[in-house]
């Protein structure tokens, strides 16, 4: 009996990875700017999308978006109201969406053409774990936090806030309500991820949208450039 | 709680490697895990034991080495080894850093097998 030691150094979530890195140059060619829009349940990812795709739809921007949840189609169906196209993925009890999965759901959507769009969002599973370790492809990954969550969230799942390129606050409208310190939020934010842009939004009053729709365009307008 | 697909991946890796070696035996396998994986490692280890059952990993030890997480500070010019994950400033001049140099590493590094000599 002899021992070896086999190196392999191989990266666990390789094929995620590697489906990703595909994903992202097929977004790039097409010209779409695509976004993973990241939360705990709960926290109004849903009605910041529905604003943001509506907004966008006025301004005359091709969008359309991707759905994750474990069960029901509720969401894809509040989201279809803006008109735009939209598709539920449920991951049956896997707690976060894979490339594989938006790959999947990507081809064969019936009237979607990625060279067709402006904007693609992708909804997470409502999770500040397991999403953080899958890529999807995505160019700016969006961490939510609502004003009724407890400032130190950031705090307490750094592994996701770290890995986000912007922030959006939601929920502002009840922020007085709820007592919600606004300083010391924004403060452990930028302690996990130094330097990310925050939004300070409102579904409800559509408070901060302007800069949130200004921050997309400036992004996809760079980007294509 | 992504660790049981994350061991079947493992298992899928390395059964598929051994397949190189026949007849020898999977005795360790090690994996390094950065701090910011989103990985625990008691969980990986729970998982481990069940879903290695029957395969030819079955019995075998997982060794999870941390990596901590490291940013390059650009005062400093350094690299910079943070101790905690509450506070992404620099340990030494307490700049914000941004730049990731470790600390996301989900990897399997090596396997250790046994072989069986080969009959003369």
């Amino acid at each position: 009996m002899t021992t070896r030691i086999v190196e392999l150094r191989r990266g666990i979530l390789k094929k995620n990875d590697e489906l990703a890195a595909g994903l992202r140059t097929s977004y790039s060619a097409a010209g779409v700017l695509v976004l993973n829009l990241v939360s705990s349940p709960g926290t109004g990812k849903t009605a910041f999308l529905e604003i943001t795709l509506r907004e966008l739809k006025a301004r005359g921007a091709r969008v359309a978006a991707l759905v994750g949840d474990l069960e029901t189609d509720n969401d894809a169906r509040r989201l279809a109201a803006s008109g735009a196209p939209v598709r539920q993925i449920n991951t049956h009890g896997i707690c976060h969406l894979d490339a594989e999965m938006i790959g999947k759901h990507l081809d064969g959507w019936e009237g979607v053409a990625l060279g067709a769009l402006d904007y693609l969002f992708i909804e997470n599973v409502g999770n500040l774990v397991c999403p953080s370790s899958y890529d999807l492809g995505e160019a700016i990954r969006v961490a939510l936090l609502s004003v009724t969550e407890g400032e130190d969230k950031p705090l307490k799942y750094p592994t996701l806030f770290n890995s986000a390129d912007a922030a959006v606050i939601t929920k502002l409208d009840i922020a007085g309500p709820c007592g919600f310190d606004r300083e010391l939020a924004l403060h452990n934010i930028n302690e996990i991820r130094p330097g990310i842009r925050i939004f300070e939004t409102s579904a409800k009053t559509g408070a901060g949208m302007e800069e949130w729709l200004a921050y997309l365009a400036a992004e996809r307008a760079s980007r294509n450039a | 709680m992504h660790e049981l697909s994350i061991i079947a991946s493992i298992v899928d890796t390395v059964t598929e490697s051994v397949a190189a070696y026949p007849g020898a035996r999977v005795v360790e396998v090690r994996l390094r895990v950065g701090a910011l994986a989103s990985v625990i490692e008691d969980s990986l280890q729970f998982c481990y034991g069940i879903a290695t059952d029957g395969t030819p990993l079955a019995g075998s030890k997982l060794v999870v080495k941390i990596l901590p997480v490291v940013m390059h500070c650009e005062p400093c010019a350094a690299d910079v080894e943070l101790e905690g994950l509450q506070s992404f400033r620099c340990p030494r001049c307490g700049e914000p850093c941004s730049d990731l140099r470790q600390g996301r590493e989900l990897e399997i590094e090596a396997i250790e097998i046994d072989e069986v000599e080969e009959a003369v």
